[in-house]
């Protein structure tokens, strides 16, 4: 297997399964070995990527490709460049960290398996989105990314901001995919290919296609929901619901990244157009200041790092926007910048939570006294975060002010005061996370229980490294993560990668006055909210959630309306609106066509008198049932009667098998009927009004004709059927003399097979609906007449008891000749079935029973077994000769005695027909019978 | 005997099919379980025929070998075969859930409740 796919394999199954299994008991011993497993599984993929490195930094692109589905496009390609390599190891590097990290961070109660098992599939579909090259493999990715977050954030399930954090979550990013599907659909159509190798390739293709705009807007729809730009930012306060360490994996570090990876990924095929430009950039300032502004009003120290990284993400997509080559460099550096402080911050945060209970900022304060080392590495980030010299942020924050001032964009001259603003907002939240926690006084109204202090060094470790990283990349940038946004930049622009160098000093430019006054007016802004506007005493609003929520219950409301105006419960009007539906269907192309068809020039058949009469017969008895079928059990003989003039019509147009089967099935449905109506009312009332009398008869009324008019016109058409070749084939190849059954079990074996299937579902359906079920059975039907409960009449047992064997003799004569005669397994199984159904009445249902070992029916779920289970293993037997399901053979063997016997296998496959039949027929009516015995109650 | 000759079995075949339709739409569009159920059979037994008649009218041509010149369409009919079985297991679902679902609602009304007054 090639080494890119086993990254994401690695934790997508390899990490999924072994935390599932080894983390289903929660013992302290299984929790340290599930997070052992995760952390190994994390290093190997780590260390995957890092034995590639060196051929990606050689300026190589690693491709793979193997074919999924090629008619639709879908290949499983996987794409190693410098972008991916920079992503890759991120994910897999805080990974590392996280997984350490939450062994600690997690409570005992808390079930590690599911923990790691779902942060295996996040980091499964997040290094999926990264190393796809074909776009339509990135969106199942995508997609698996915001299902593992809605997941992880909803971890704590049975709290209740969990729950609506995770679903807002899903909502927002989920949607944006679906959008950016479609987006990808459009880019796919455009570029003539679903592989990035060759999109990325066609850029000038596809920003002049007229398509592009639409294209553009879609996918960034689903790059800003991703990445939490206004005005799709809501979701990711929200989503801090989830435990720390996912806040700090997924919502600083990698998965809000993914809009920002997506537009670095594209930037060859759809940016540096104006219309890029104006969108990105724009929405990417004013993400940056506004979030920053909100930042520092949040009292939840974990709210205020969610505006923080909202903030810091418009940061990312407003350099990625602006058409000049040293943003995207600035953007790539600061994607690891941010990666780095802002992990460990949401870490600290998770520390100073666990250790005093709480993260409110109006309760903590003087924890640089408690809590020495983590208070360290805290301001240190923050110092980063805040953009302070010597710190990494602040080389990248040096950039985005350069490039601010540089801009080119619509109202560029107040591009560089609103980045300043920004700067002067963070800078207020970092003093403010800062001086709220680690200085400001002593804790307040803490839990009694807590005694903040210092996390054992596990836990503590993961934050040290990263607050470290932040003073080393701070100094020497060149040297720590220069190689890396070098590859990660040539990746985004290729040939257009400009000079530059990353250093500290610069010269005294305007940048470095805008960081001047950012430090000092930021500081300033928050010692004035705190002492003169009571900062503690304000209670933010969160517009966002509240249009979302909003929309949504209007959502679900109108959902509701329309549903129940369009279904109210009745059945009655439902079946309906199907039927007039049903016409209106049948009618269209009648309606839509110029002139009306003609009758066709077959020549028709003259009517017999006694066919005159049977149609006569026909049209009167389905009218007198109509007008008098309130009285049910004279309805039932008129339906025998049109059944029995069906079977007629069968024998006259040379149907003889299916007159057999009408006839058969005539006389159970009729029993069945028969005790059915015993144990419903025995006549329907008078209660549809006039109107709806006459609405229903308009509509059945245009049912009929239209059948009427369709059979006309297709009767006196001739017609090219492909029966001639069943006919031709019938002897030869089935065996058989009698084609209707050579088809049903040779020719179309597999789809009588399907057929006794559904016969065997709908007879055990019967039997789920009325197992064990007893109603009582009216004591008198509608005259007032008792009903009688004398034992069967003398007669009637004989008479069975003779019936019994000549039955069973003709059905399997009929069984036998089945193949060259009208018969087979269907018509001989109802014959049969009739016999038993007979013996029933003459001897009584318990009788009955236990000479056929029925047991209220349940037994015969046997007969439909074997029967089904003899006709699917005729079918695999044809797999022994090596030929396809249900091939079957023929021949004429000599028997002794008996002579020469024609024998096909299909006979056997007709055996399990017929065992199906009986076993299903008998198992209705017998559930029927026993549900109506004589309650003694 | 002159009209008997001027009408053809299809004419009495194609009206035959439509009429019964139009009866057994009317009777499914009832209220009552029972009716629906009556309805249903009577469908059945008009898109068997339908389905059938779609090999067009045959007389004397059973679709058997060796038994004469010509044989009628078998494929229609096969189908049809399996249908009127399978029609018989619905019609027997059917008449089984009404009766439970009279049991559950106290109602054989399809709606599960009886009509307002």
């Amino acid at each position: 297997m090639n080494p890119l796919a086993t990254i994401v394999l690695l934790p997508l199954l390899a990490g999924t399964l072994l935390c599932f299994t080894v983390g289903r008991d929660n013992a302290p011993a299984r929790r340290l070995l599930t997070a052992l497993i995760a952390g190994t599984v994390t290093l190997a993929s780590l260390g995957l990527l890092l034995s590639l490195a060196p051929q990606v930094f050689a300026g190589q692109v690693l491709v793979a490709h193997t074919d999924w589905v090629p008619s639709l496009g879908l290949s499983l390609g996987w794409r190693l460049d410098g972008l991916a390599l920079m992503f890759g190891l991120l994910i897999t590097g805080i990974g590392a960290l996280i997984v350490l990290y939450a062994h600690f961070y997690l409570g005992e109660a808390d079930p590690a398996g599911k923990f790691y098992t779902l942060l295996m599939l996040f980091m499964a579909a997040m290094l999926g989105v990264v190393l796809s090259d074909n776009i339509m493999l990135l969106v199942v990715f995508w997609e698996l990314t915001s299902i593992s977050s809605f997941l992880l954030v909803g971890y704590w399930g049975h709290r209740e901001d969990a729950r609506a954090g995770a679903r807002m979550a899903l909502a927002v990013t989920g949607g944006g995919g679906l959008v950016m599907l479609a987006g990808f659909v459009l880019l796919g159509q455009i570029a003539g290919s679903y592989e990035l190798s060759d999109i990325l390739q066609r850029g000038d293709v596809i920003k002049t296609h007229p398509l592009y705009p639409l294209m553009l807007v879609l996918i960034l729809v689903g790059c800003f929901t991703k990445s939490a730009q206004v005005p799709f930012h809501f979701w990711l306060p929200e989503a801090m619901a989830a435990p720390t360490p996912v806040s700090a994996y997924l919502h600083s570090a990698t998965m809000v990244k993914a809009g920002i990876f997506l537009l670095a990924r594209l930037y060859p095929a759809v940016g540096g157009t104006e219309l890029f430009q104006a969108i990105v950039a724009s929405f990417g300032l004013a993400t940056v200041a506004f979030a920053a502004w909100v930042a520092i009003f949040k009292h939840d120290l974990k709210g205020l790092l969610a505006y923080s990284t909202v903030s810091h993400l418009g940061f990312i997509t407003f350099l990625i926007g602006l058409n000049s080559p040293l943003s995207a460099v600035a953007a790539v550096f600061h994607i690891l910048n941010h990666a780095t402080f802002k992990a460990a911050l949401f870490m600290s945060a998770g520390i100073v939570d666990h250790e005093c209970g709480t993260r409110d900022l109006r309760r903590l304060g003087g924890l640089l006294r408690l809590m020495p080392w983590t208070a360290t590495f805290a301001m240190t980030a923050a110092a980063a975060m805040a953009g302070i010299p010597l710190f990494n942020g602040f080389l990248s924050k040096e950039m985005f002010f350069h490039e601010a001032v540089e801009a080119t964009m619509a109202g560029g001259a107040l591009v560089p005061v609103v980045a300043t603003l920004a700067g002067v907002f963070s800078m207020a939240y970092s003093l403010r996370l800062v001086h709220g926690t680690f200085f400001n006084g002593r804790p307040k109204d803490l839990p009694a229980d807590a005694h903040p202090h210092d996390p054992p060094a596990g836990m503590l470790a993961p934050v040290a490294l990263l607050a470290v990283l932040c003073v080393v990349v701070g100094v020497l940038p060149a040297a720590t993560y220069g190689p890396m946004v070098d590859v990660a930049a040539r990746a985004v622009l290729g040939e257009a990668t400009p000079d530059y160098h990353l250093a500290i000093w610069h010269g005294f430019n305007l940048p470095l006055a805008m960081s001047a006054v950012a430090v000092l007016a930021g500081a300033a802004l928050y010692f004035a909210l705190l002492r003169r506007f009571a900062l503690h005493r304000y209670t933010p609003r969160t517009v966002g959630k509240a249009v979302f929520t909003g929309l949504m219950d209007r959502l679900f409301a109108s959902a509701g309306r329309i549903t129940s105006r369009v279904e109210n419960g009745s059945l009655q009007r439902s079946l309906m609106a199907m039927m007039a539906m049903a016409v209106l269907l049948g009618a269209a192309p009648f309606l839509a066509a110029d002139a009306l068809p003609a009758a066709g020039t077959r020549t028709l058949m003259p009517a017999t008198p006694l066919a005159v009469v049977l149609w006569l017969l026909l049209l009167g008895t389905a009218s007198t049932l109509v007008f008098t079928h309130h009285k049910r059990f004279q309805a039932l003989v008129l339906v025998g009667v049109i059944g029995l003039v069906t079977a007629l019509t069968f024998v006259g147009l040379s149907a003889p098998d299916l007159a057999l089967t009408q006839l058969s099935v005539e006389v159970v449905s009729t029993v069945l009927l028969l005790m059915g109506l015993a144990l419903l009312p025995q006549r329907s009332p008078v209660e549809s009004d006039t109107f709806r009398r006459l609405r229903d008869a308009t509509l059945a009324l245009f049912a009929g004709a239209g059948v009427a008019a369709l059979s006309w016109l297709v009767l006196t058409r001739d017609h090219a059927s492909i029966s001639w070749f069943f006919l031709d084939k019938s002897l030869a190849e089935g065996g058989g003399t009698n084609v209707v059954n050579v088809i049903l079990v040779d020719f179309r074996g597999y789809d009588t097979f399907g057929e006794i299937t559904v016969l065997g579902i709908a007879a055990i359906g019967v039997l789920a609906l009325l197992d064990g079920f007893r109603t009582r059975r009216p004591d008198a039907d509608p005259e007032g007449r008792a009903w009688a409960f004398e034992r069967q009449p003398l007669m009637l047992r004989v008479a069975a008891r003779v019936v019994l064997p000549l039955a069973l003799l003709v059905s399997a004569y009929i069984f036998w000749r089945g193949h060259n005669m009208p018969g087979g397994g269907f018509i001989a199984g109802l014959i049969t079935a009739v016999a038993l159904v007979m013996q029933y009445m003459a001897l009584g249902q318990a009788r009955a029973e236990s000479l056929l070992h029925g047991a209220a029916g349940r037994r015969f779920t046997r007969w439909i077994g074997s029967g089904l289970g003899i006709a699917g293993l005729t079918g695999i037997a044809a797999f022994l000769f090596g030929r396809p399901f249900l091939t079957s053979a023929h021949g004429h063997p000599a028997l002794p005695v008996v002579g020469e016997v024609p024998l096909a296998s299909a006979a056997a496959f007709d055996l399990g027909v017929y065992i199906t039949v009986v076993g299903a027929t008998l198992l209705t009516l017998s559930v029927l019978g026993a549900a109506s015995k004589e309650s003694h109650a | 005997m002159s009209i008997l000759s001027s009408i053809s079995v299809e004419f009495l075949v194609a009206t035959g099919i439509g009429w019964v339709t139009a009866c057994g739409v009317f009777l499914m569009l009832r209220g009552r379980s029972f009716p629906v159920v009556l309805g249903l059979t009577l469908l059945g037994y008009a898109v068997n025929i339908f389905i059938f008649v779609m090999g067009r009218l045959w007389s004397g041509a059973q679709p058997i070998l060796g038994q004469g010149e010509v044989q009628a369409d078998p494929l229609p009919q096969a189908l049809v075969l399996t249908a009127i079985v399978i029609g018989f297991a619905t019609t027997g679902f059917v008449i089984e859930l009404a009766l439970r679902s009279r049991a559950e609602s106290g109602t054989d009304h399809v709606d599960g409740k009886e009509p307002d007054a």
